[in-house]
This record gives C-alpha cells, sequence and structure tokens, in this order.
C-alpha cells in the first residue's frame, strides 16, 4: 500500500493554529490566552494544550468578565482551569464601572458588551501582556475577514485597518514596541461548521447551554433572548419556555439563542451544515448597530 | 475527508471578480441568507437596483465608503468535495502587495478576463506573479461571456493570446474557462449557451485539481520553532512544522547549522499522538536520540540532502512599504523559516517590469509594489533551499527596524557564488570527443573535517544542474573495492591509488567523480594526480582545512575519542601525520558559508566543462 501523504482539511486546520500557538510562545515574552468558557476559546485552549505536550501551557489565560454571565459558563470556565492547572486573570468590567472609568448604559437594551474594550485593555496594560490570542473566526464578519493572524495594536490599543502589515507565507510578523501589543488570532481560518466538527472529532466538552435545553426566553428583535436576570423586560415582552441551545455565548443581555433539538455535538454539527443564517446574523444584537459596528469595535481595541 | 484548496483571486473589479465570487458563493449554496440580506439592504441604501455582490467582500467601512477594495479578505465555502479559502486580491492600486500577500499560501490562481476586453495589462500582472509566486496551478476565467454573444472565437482568440504570453512564465497547470458569472454560467453549473464549451464548471475545476503532489516530499526539513520540555518526564522535543520531505522514527538526521548527526527517536504529533511518518504541512514534536544543543532557528534534515548553507543569496523581492524604497547598502531584519537575522542589501541586479517582463539593470532602487532581483548578505547563514523546490524555504520577509513593519517579500533564486580567488591553469586536452567533459575533485582533510558533507552538495547541484557526477567516499568504497585493505601506510596508500584510478576512470568517461578521501600522505595524492595528467584529465586538489580541535570536537564516529582512548592504532591527526597539501588547488575553511559554492565557482571560472 502507497502511504497518501495528504492531511484532511481539520487536520490541516490544527496543524496551522499550532504553528502560530509555538510561534507566539517562541518570540514574545507575556502572551495570554483570552479564555470565556466559549466554544471558540474552548477549542483554542485545546489547540494551545496540544502545541505544547507534554509541557504545560507556557502563558495563563485571561477573561473579561462583564459581570452579565451564564451562570453554566463561569461554573464551566472554573472546571476548565482547575482540571488542566491553568493560571486565570479575571479583569472585571464592573471594577471599571465602579471606579468610574466607564460608564453604563442604562435602559432596557443596555449593554455591557461595549464596556469590554476597556476592561480588557487595561487588563492587557496591567498584566504587561505583548502577545494575546483571541478566537475571533475570519468568517465570522465582513470586518474580520480582512484581519490578519498577527494583527498589531498601538499603544492605545487600537486597529488601523487601512495600514496593516502584509501577511505572508507562514511568516509572522510581531514587532511591536513596549505599550505595543500583538493580537493573535489562531483559529482565523477556520469556520462555525470546522469549529464543531473539531469539537465532535476530538470530544472536547463545553458548557451545557450549547446544547438543545429548556428555559425561557424573550422574543426580542427578531432574536430569541435567554430571560435571565439580567434582562430587563420591555413593554409587551412576555417570557414563555421553549427547546433552545445557544450558537455563541458572550454578554447574556445581547446573546440570542436559537430553537433547536440539537443534544450532541453530531447533532449540531448537521444543524449547521444545513443553516442558512450566519452565527452573528441569528444571535449577536451588537452586531446590528450599524453596517460597520464591529469595524468601529475594533479600531477601539474590541476583538 | 474533504480536502482544502487555497485559491487567491486577481483582476479588477470591473472584470466581474466580486460578481464570479458571489455566484461561486450564492450558486454552491454557501450564502448566509442574513447575509444576502445585509447586501441587499446596503445595496438599497446606495441607490442601486440590484442586489451588488461587491459588498459582500468590501468588508471594511472605508471600502463600502470609496466603492474601492483596500486589503486582502478572506472567503470560506465548502462543497462535500472540498473546503475552499478565498484569499480575494483586488485592486488597482497596491494590486502587487495585494497579490503578493494573498497569493503566498495559495495553491491556485483565479484570473479574469473581461471577454470583450481581452487580456490586458492586469491580466498579464496577475498571471506573472502567480509564476513568481511559484502558484502551480492558474485558471484564466473569460468573463461576460453573455456581452460577447458567447462567441466561441472570441474565446479561443483570448486563450491563445494568454497562452502565448504564458510561455514566458512557468506556469505547470493553466486552464480556461468561459463564464458569465453574472447569469451563472459555467461557474457551478455547466453552462447551455455555449455547447462548444467541452470543460468543466469553474466550481468543478476547483474540486476536482490535483494539489496535494504540488508539496516537496523529497528533501526533509524541519526548521526547529520552539523547543518543548517537560522535566517531570525528562522530555525534550523539538517542535516544528513540516517544511519538506517525509521524516520517520529511526531516520539519521543531522542537525544544521552544528552538523550534529543523530538519530529520530520519536515523532509526536499535536497532542501526543505518536506518528510514523511526519510530511508537510503537519506540526509535529521530533526527539532525537543523544544529548545535542538544538534551538530555534536549527534545521533538522536528512544526512545526504542537505539545504544550502550561506550568507550570500540571490534573491527576488516584491517591496510592500509605502514609506521608503529598497536600495543597496540598506540593512533589514530578515526572517527565514524559524530564523532571524540582519541582512544587508549588496546589490541590486534589475528591476523587473512586470508588465514587459524587461530586466531595467540601470534601477537604483525598488519602490512600493515593484519587483526586482538582489543580493542578500545575511549575518549568519540560512540554511535554504530555491523558492522553486520549496516554498517554505525559500520564502522570507524583510522588516524594518525603525518601524517593524514588513516591508518586503522575497523568494530565494539559490546562493550567490563569492568570487573566488583562485587562479586556475588549464590543462586539458583531447576530450573533446566526448559528450561530456569530465573531471576529478578530489577532497582531503582530517577525519570529521566536513569532506563527505561538501562531496556529497557538490554531487547534488552538479547532478542538479545536469553534469553526470558521482561520489567515490572513502568509507564507503571500503566496504566493497577496498575491503581488503587495513589501515596501516601501505594499505593507506594502495587504498588511495585505487580510489585515484577510479576516479580517473570516470573522468575519462565524461563524469565528475567527487572523491572524498582523507588520503593523508602527500606522496599518494600526488600520484593520483600524475595518472590524471597523463591521461589529459583535469584534476582538482581541494584541501578541506579543518583544525584538529574542530574535528576532534566534532568526532560524529567517536573515532577520536577511540583514538584517544588508545583503542585504536595509527589515527590521522592523533597517533598517525596528516601531511597537508603544498599547493592545492582550493582550500576551504570551517568558517566557509557555502563550501560547495566554491568549488562549482572554481568549476566554472575555469571552463573546464568545455
Amino acid at each position: 500500500m502507497t502511504t497518501v501523504y495528504e492531511l484532511s482539511h481539520l487536520e490541516l486546520l490544527e496543524a496551522e493554529s499550532v504553528h502560530i500557538f509555538r510561534e507566539v510562545a517562541a518570540t514574545f515574552e507575556h502572551p495570554v490566552l483570552l479564555f470565556s468558557g466559549g466554544k471558540d476559546s474552548v477549542v483554542m485552549l485545546a489547540l494551545a494544550a496540544k502545541a505544547f505536550w507534554p509541557a504545560p501551557l507556557p502563558f495563563p489565560v485571561l477573561h473579561v468578565d462583564t459581570g452579565h454571565n451564564f451562570d453554566e459558563v463561569i461554573e464551566f470556565r472554573d472546571r476548565v482551569v482547575d482540571r488542566m492547572g491553568l493560571r486565570l486573570h479575571v479583569a472585571r468590567v464592573q471594577d471599571d464601572i465602579d471606579a468610574g472609568r466607564v460608564t453604563e448604559d442604562t435602559g432596557p437594551r443596555a449593554s455591557r458588551n461595549r464596556l469590554q474594550t476597556v476592561t480588557l485593555l487595561r487588563a492587557i496594560r496591567e498584566g504587561g501582556f505583548d502577545a494575546v490570542f483571541g478566537g475571533a473566526r475570519r468568517d465570522e464578519e465582513k470586518a474580520r475577514a480582512k484581519e490578519r493572524v498577527f494583527s498589531f495594536r498601538d499603544e492605545f490599543g487600537q486597529w488601523d485597518p487601512r495600514n496593516q502589515r502584509p501577511e505572508l507565507w507562514n511568516l509572522y510578523n510581531g514587532r511591536h514596541r513596549r505599550g505595543e501589543h500583538i493580537r493573535v488570532f489562531p483559529l482565523s481560518n477556520w469556520t462555525e461548521l470546522d469549529i464543531w466538527s473539531y469539537i465532535a472529532a476530538e470530544r472536547i466538552e463545553l458548557p451545557a447551554i450549547y446544547y438543545a435545553h429548556r428555559r425561557p426566553v424573550v422574543q426580542r428583535d427578531g432574536m430569541l433572548l435567554a430571560h435571565t436576570r439580567f434582562l430587563r423586560l420591555l413593554d409587551g415582552e412576555e417570557p414563555y419556555e421553549a427547546t433552545v441551545r445557544f450558537r455563541t455565548v458572550g454578554d447574556a443581555t445581547c446573546t440570542g439563542c436559537v430553537e433547536s433539538t440539537a443534544a450532541n455535538p453530531a447533532e449540531v454539527v448537521a444543524e449547521v451544515a444545513a443553516t442558512r443564517v450566519t452565527e452573528r446574523g441569528a444571535t449577536r444584537a451588537d452586531d446590528r448597530i450599524s453596517e460597520a459596528g464591529m469595524e468601529d469595535r475594533k479600531k477601539e481595541g474590541y476583538f | 475527508m474533504p480536502q482544502l484548496l487555497r485559491l487567491a483571486t486577481a483582476g479588477s473589479v470591473d472584470d466581474g471578480k466580486s460578481t464570479l465570487i458571489g455566484r461561486l458563493l450564492f450558486d454552491s449554496k454557501s450564502l448566509f441568507t442574513d447575509q444576502l440580506a445585509a447586501v441587499e439592504r446596503a445595496s438599497r441604501q446606495r441607490g442601486e437596483d440590484y442586489p451588488n455582490l461587491a459588498l459582500l467582500t468590501d468588508g471594511l467601512r472605508a471600502e463600502r465608503e470609496q466603492g474601492i477594495t483596500i486589503d486582502v479578505a478572506y472567503r470560506y465555502f465548502a462543497t462535500p468535495r472540498r473546503k475552499f479559502v478565498i484569499a480575494d486580491t483586488p485592486g488597482h492600486i497596491q494590486y502587487t502587495r495585494n497579490m503578493v500577500t494573498g497569493a503566498s499560501t495559495a495553491d491556485l490562481a483565479l484570473v479574469l478576463v473581461d471577454a470583450r476586453k481581452g487580456v490586458l495589462q492586469q491580466s498579464r500582472r496577475h498571471a506573472f506573479l502567480a509564476s513568481l509566486l511559484g502558484i502551480p496551478h492558474l485558471v484564466l476565467c473569460v468573463n461576460k461571456m453573455d456581452l460577447v454573444g458567447w462567441s466561441r472565437e472570441r474565446f479561443d482568440e483570448i486563450r491563445e493570446d494568454f497562452r502565448r504570453f504564458a510561455m514566458k512564465l512557468d506556469v505547470t497547470d493553466l486552464s480556461f474557462i468561459p463564464v458569465s458569472a453574472l447569469h451563472g454560467d459555467n461557474v457551478v453549473h455547466r453552462s447551455a449557451s455555449m455547447p462548444w464549451y467541452e470543460g468543466t464548471s469553474l466550481l468543478h475545476h476547483l474540486e476536482e485539481v490535483h494539489v496535494a503532489s504540488d508539496r516537496n516530499l523529497i528533501d526533509a526539513r524541519l526548521p526547529v520553532q520552539y523547543v518543548i520540555r517537560q522535566g517531570g518526564r525528562d522530555f525534550r522535543g523539538y517542535a516544528g512544522t513540516v517544511a519538506g520531505g517525509v521524516f520517520k522514527p529511526g531516520d539519521e538526521v543531522v542537525v544544521l547549522p552544528s552538523g550534529l548527526s543523530s538519530r529520530v527517536a520519536a515523532i509526536w504529533g499535536p497532542g501526543g499522538m505518536p506518528v510514523t511518518e511526519a510530511f508537510p504541512p503537519q506540526a509535529v514534536t521530533v526527539q532525537l536520540t543523544g544529548e545535542l544543543d538544538v534551538g530555534r532557528g536549527d534545521l533538522i534534515c536528512r544526512p545526504a540532502n542537505r539545504p544550502h548553507t550561506g550568507q550570500d543569496l540571490d534573491a527576488m523581492v516584491c517591496w510592500l512599504a509605502e514609506a521608503g524604497s529598497l536600495t543597496p547598502g540598506a540593512t533589514y531584519t530578515i526572517r527565514h523559516t524559524t530564523a532571524e537575522t540582519t541582512a544587508a542589501v549588496q546589490k541590486l541586479d534589475y528591476r523587473l517590469d512586470v508588465d514587459t517582463l524587461h530586466r531595467d539593470e540601470t534601477a537604483k532602487a525598488l519602490a512600493l509594489n515593484e519587483i526586482g532581483r538582489v543580493q542578500l548578505r545575511t549575518r549568519k547563514p540560512l540554511l535554504f533551499d530555491p523558492y522553486r523546490r520549496n516554498r517554505a524555504t525559500g520564502s522570507f520577509i524583510l522588516v524594518d527596524d525603525t518601524t517593524g513593519n514588513t516591508v518586503a517579500a522575497g523568494m530565494i533564486t539559490g546562493p550567490a557564488l563569492p568570487a573566488s580567488r583562485v587562479v586556475w591553469h588549464a590543462a586539458a586536452v583531447g576530450r573533446e570527443e566526448r559528450a561530456t567533459r569530465g573531471l576529478t575533485v578530489w577532497l582531503t582533510g582530517l577525519s570529521a573535517s566536513g569532506k563527505s558533507t561538501i562531496a556529497v552538495e557538490l554531487e547534488r547541484r552538479l547532478v542538479a544542474a545536469g553534469r553526470p557526477a558521482y561520489l567515490l567516499d572513502g568509507d564507503n568504497l571500503r566496504h566493497g573495492l577496498n575491503a581488503d585493505l587495513g589501515f596501516g601506510a601501505a594499505d593507506r596508500a594502495e587504498n588511495v591509488r585505487r580510489v585515484g584510478e577510479v576516479a580517473r576512470l570516470f573522468a575519462d568517461a565524461g563524469v565528475v567523480a567527487v572523491a572524498s578521501l582523507i588520503s593523508p600522505y602527500r606522496a599518494d595524492r600526488d600520484r593520483v594526480r600524475e595518472v590524471h595528467e597523463r591521461a589529459g584529465l583535469p584534476f582538482l586538489e581541494v584541501f578541506v582545512d579543518t583544525p584538529l580541535e574542530v574535528c576532534e570536537a566534532r568526532d560524529p564516529k567517536g573515532m577520536y575519542a577511540k583514538a584517544r582512548a588508545g583503542e585504536i592504532r595509527g589515527f590521522t591527526g592523533v597517533d598517525d601525520p596528516y601531511e597537508a597539501p603544498v599547493s592545492p588547488d582550493l582550500v576551504l575553511r570551517p568558517d566557509d558559508p557555502d563550501p560547495a559554492a566554491r568549488i562549482l565557482t572554481l568549476l566554472n571560472r575555469s571552463a573546464l566543462w568545455e
């Protein structure tokens, strides 16, 4: 039998991500991995663990906590950190609100999502991090389709989409001065379906809310929002029970869920493969602010 | 197990590229309804009465406002057969920089032409860049066939026009597909409007094109990226992405630049999966036998198949920065595989006119988007292959040290041959009758001086250049021809005599005999020279002048240690003399960045081939 020296596309994506993790570990002094407990950051963590096997992760993880989390996700986060022996930094949006560095929006549609940027940049500064791994994918959003794998951020943490460094072959340029940093996106070339296929193939554990469950929800702006203690109901909104799951997990006030009976990774893969709505289109209220909502937030320092 | 195909698109917006991408996504059911709704909404706001599919790919605010594409966007779609990554590398402005960026990782380039306009400058530029970047597959889509009445004649005309131009390029696989992106003809589905076209639709072609064989599976290369240590398990592994060839546990390997040899003890895939064969572009961790000092920037390869090692190299570079230009004398940080050092531009050989392929040798600098050939000298030797042979070990970027920006992309064409100070006195007579001219290169020096390494490399390059060559290795010949000989003075003389005779026969037959032998006694070597001169055959004595301390420190076979311990008697350099050549044709020292190249220079300069 002749050997066919071919990799499947998942193996290729894995190899590319592993290469990126190792490159950062070899060339930066203080990398950190953003870990929220969401599926992309869980996959990132799995890939990072693979990249440095059998050694432990050579960098800590950072959670930017809006304070509006799903309980299942925080419980999951702490369990993973414990199991893997990770060093966890938590940067709280609440601290910035309390210190008066940011002002919280008021009103029923208020979200802390945008405030995260200030907290994130503070955490990067205080931690002295020079490389920050994020789980953003280019398929998520049109501004992200323009993102480099190594994305330079100036001393204010800002992204200049018109002046990005050319990125060629797998030769990544991580040059930066003190105070500047590089955002690193090892999942750049993964799609939502790739992430789920990998989760299924590798049997990666996720917070339970990614799978079908019953919970009270509210219809708002064409989305299904979970009725949590963080959500203020508008006039005429009536919570009801539905069988749902989450496609993305973030701030509970702006992350929608979808009606689904997919109860395990294989069923989710089948569902994602058939869907004709993007993950952000279905579930992220923050992207609907404007045509360039993501781009504007990224310029400020958001992921 | 669907495969991944990376493609780069090119051609100006007016040629219908965005529409083609939109059509590919739409007809392959890869476009999401909310994306389409967003495009329809945005198109309406702009007063356009049809969904402008260009808005799918122009993701930045400024791009939408100005109706131009500023930067590369990456798009993803899939069919049951394959996954696709499209690097959408557009733009009238900054075309070269974007094309180079998006195309550096592409397997296939898709160039669009407007059937009404035919092959324009832009099409030629992009085809040239695809060829320069070593993209093996090129598809020319002749678009807007509906606007030329689905004319077969027009398609044939454009195809012939482009084919003539492409003959000057290095494109291995060229395809032509007549399409109408607007109507979807031959994009995903075969067209009923062009029954004369017998080929496949674009999508079908993209699904079927065979890309796996485009990788180099011959020259084993593993640039060490990161050293993984785990004290608790006493684990020390060298992590990296295989850049070429195939590695297996048990393989004999050599670590460059130290030249230390070892063996692959184990190979681990990500997460500790045992790997029986590692090939590009797998990310692996390799354990070697023995205690070695190996670090990032080193390269693991096979002993008989090494990359070039050198500080002087020739390269094609594309200047990517708006600020400044590339000028001789300037220095940059060079990033090549996992190595980083300083590079100085020694010389700008020429600037290439991308449209005419004319070489302007009077050019003094390379400005934004300009491409030229340069000679670089690096502070530390690089371990490289020509880009055409290996994209991973043949590519580099230059980084400006003040701004930190990536200012140039480079593709190595080969080592720059330094000028030789050795004068050759030609003595060749009577060889004109043969198809090729043979000669003997005789490498002499202490054990572990590096003779064999140089000889192997010399043979490889000669053969690669089309010269018949054959390596006569002293150690190897002792297994056969000279198996009956020992290491006493008389047997050594006989050993040298026999190898000398075999070399003469090869040289006479028109082959370059590369002999690698300690041959410690001057008289023995002189006799071999006489034999050659009597036969009218060139004989080059090359002295690999590596100091005894260095050889002893290397000691790959542990021979010096045994000799010092008294286990071996009569070992050259320890308790037996080595008589250095009095007037060798060439002396090579350990700090020579590329000794094989020096020998080749000598051969070329002496015109021994003619």
